[in-house]
């Protein structure tokens, strides 16, 4: 008996075959991609953070800052390599020895500890100033504000902004905050903009920038991320259901109760996956830093030399991205080479634990939010 | 005309700035301490109707009342010295869809009394046994006050927003098709729960079922596009309407 649904083999199920093929080959090349970088990284950059003797962890590379790395041979041929200040006691240590070949390679040697903090701190201030700005303005825009022209050009300015290269932004706050911030001090710079007598006191508010900064590279850092989280918070905000804005005004609460107690708490996972986004741009980001927050000489942590509190703001950081940037720019060798692995898969690591942290608070809050 | 509540009168309201009216011109009162019903095909206005009683509609931009008042107490509910907010502590609010805060059961009742700032636990405490009892609630939750409400049943839910509603003590409550998203049972408890809260309060509902009106309410205005077609006691209504149209639709000729 002939099978009434018999298997066909023409064109179309060829064509079918292909289309599938074509969607997984795609598929299959960014995660090829991704398995590249990330495996490339950690299998080179993972055995820096360990060494082979006690105490089998490379302390050396988590609590000293980058220093210039010394090579050199003595008159046997042995080769040594180690940070300059080493360098240096090694040699009072060996006055017999003579040395040759000597190198000096920028930021090769001791460790990360500098632009690691340098970019903790950078992005925990440039996030919360990027919350606060962006959490605020996508309340209005979702809760307060109508539906006129002028706020959906509004909104499209938002979304453009967010495409704008990171380079634009990096000059932008180059210009205001490093060279026109206001700033008070009792001995305005020549190069101030503008000063004036703040109030009555013998100080003067002056226009004169924050130089190059850790505040400085938050607030540009937050600027360019407030598009991505003004976008998302907004989404996460009219994700809540309308049910709960009419019942809450139903009962007599005003908008700000309204939001407060029934819009807000449930747009806490939404605003929370907008923050990983802004983290994982944010942390990466180098030109930005590059022109308003990092120096090169730069080499004490924000904790040291300092003249208050809060004199760590005013003061340039180190940064990874910075910092692997550096070091990219020397030809591979074998000497270099385990620093920037290391610095890298580093450098990895910091945003995904910024971003885990952000995904588990995020799905804690999920469980305990459902409707 | 002493226990008018409610005075509508020449009503027009268009949710475009006035160019279309979603209302025509309806004229009617409401009576204190009764069940009023709204029937009409969808899209009459009825439910337009019903938010413009306490100003839900001031939430859409564009929506617009264009012509004639709306008195509750004697008081202009438009007038500039109202405030909207005011308005709905004495004007509750019971939706189609039951939307309870994903909060504990306590705090769903509690909600309206915070928001005007009472913290004191044994007034709260009392106001949410009240109101749960009067919302025939009490019995099926008191041992579970603080989980969440979003675990009730869906009728459950609903007199959970209606405990919700009655905890700040409106003195209308109106109600949007309460029962159109619950089963049968649920649908009777809340009707049996309705005839008890007219005691009590002035009830305004918006109702799909004919059946429903005829059952709870004691006078019921007819809708069609916009328009109030007949006004009268549910008996005369449903058993001797004037009107062609009315009659058509109670009896199941059109809608």
């Amino acid at each position: 008996m002939d099978n009434p649904f018999q298997k066909q083999l023409g064109w179309k199920q060829k064509k079918e075959s292909i289309y599938l093929w074509v969607f997984r080959l795609c598929t299959y090349t960014i995660i090829a991609a991704a398995l590249f970088i990330f495996s490339d990284i950690f299998i080179k950059g993972v055995p820096t953070f360990f060494k082979s003797e006690a105490p089998y962890v490379n302390t050396e590379f988590f609590t000293e800052s980058p220093q210039i790395l010394s090579v050199w041979h003595d008159q046997n041929g042995q080769e040594y390599s180690m940070s300059q200040k080493n360098y240096e006691q090694w040699v009072v240590a060996h006055p017999e020895k003579e040395i040759v070949d000597l190198h000096n390679l920028t930021a090769s040697g001791g460790g990360i500890l500098g632009p690691l903090v340098g970019t903790a701190l950078l992005v925990f201030i440039c996030m919360v100033i990027a919350l606060f700005i962006g959490v605020s303005a996508a309340i209005y825009l979702s809760e307060y504000c109508g539906k006129g022209k002028l706020m959906s050009t509004i909104r499209l300015s938002i979304l453009n902004l967010a495409g704008v290269p990171s380079i634009v932004f990096a000059l932008f706050g180059l210009g205001v905050f490093c060279w026109l911030a206001p700033v008070i001090t009792d001995v305005p710079k020549d190069s101030a903009a503008f000063f004036c007598r703040w109030f009555w006191t013998n100080s003067y508010l002056s226009f004169q920038g924050w130089g190059t900064s850790l505040l400085a590279g938050s607030c540009t850092l937050a600027i360019m991320v407030l598009p991505v989280i003004i976008t998302a918070c907004e989404e996460s905000l009219r994700a809540v259901p309308k049910g709960f804005r009419e019942a809450s005004f139903a009962l007599g609460a005003t908008q700000w109760q309204t939001i407060r107690k029934s819009v807000l708490p449930f747009a806490v996972p939404g605003i929370l996956t907008a923050s990983v986004l802004g983290i994982t741009r944010v942390a990466g980001e180098t030109a930005p830093i590059m022109l308003t927050a990092t120096m090169t000489e730069k080499s004490n942590l924000p904790w040291e030399q300092v003249e208050g509190p809060w004199s760590f703001l005013t003061q340039s950081v180190q940064a990874l991205p910075f910092h692997i940037y550096t070091l990219a720019k020397f030809p591979e060798s074998e000497h270099v080479k385990p620093m920037q692995y290391g610095s890298i898969a580093a450098f990895l690591i910091l945003v995904m634990s910024f971003a885990l942290l952000s995904v588990i608070l995020r799905n804690r809050l999920r469980n305990k939010l459902k409707w | 005309m002493n226990s008018q509540l409610i005075q509508l009168n020449d009503l027009g309201f268009s949710y475009d700035q006035g160019k279309t009216e979603t209302i025509k011109g309806v004229s009617l009162d409401i009576p204190e301490k009764q069940v009023t019903a709204f029937i009409g095909p969808s899209g009459c206005g009825k439910s337009t109707l019903l938010r413009c009683l306490n100003r839900m509609n001031d939430l859409i931009d564009t929506a617009k009342i264009t012509r004639g008042s709306i008195k509750i107490l004697g008081q202009d509910i438009h007038a500039s010295d109202v405030d909207a907010i005011e308005l709905r502590k004495h004007v509750g609010m019971v939706f189609q869809k039951y939307n309870p805060f994903p909060k504990s059961i306590y705090e769903n009742v509690a909600y309206g009394l915070r928001i005007q700032g009472i913290k004191n636990k044994d007034v709260l405490d009392e106001a949410v046994e009240r109101s749960l009892k009067g919302s025939a609630l009490w019995d099926e939750v008191k041992d579970r006050l603080k989980t969440s409400a979003l675990g009730l049943s869906g009728g459950q839910q609903q007199r959970l927003c209606i405990a919700r509603t009655i905890a700040v003590q409106p003195k209308v409550i109106l109600m949007d098709e309460p029962c159109s998203a619950l089963d049968p049972i649920a649908t009777a408890k809340v009707e049996e729960l309705i005839t008890e809260l007219r005691e009590q309060y002035t009830i305004v509902i918006v109702t799909h079922s004919m059946q429903q009106a005829s059952r709870v309410s004691d006078r019921t205005a007819f809708f069609y596009l916009g328009e109030l077609i007949e006004y009268d006691k549910t008996n005369t209504i449903f058993q001797n309407p004037s009107q062609k149209h009315t009659e058509d639709y109670i009896s199941g000729r059109f809608g």
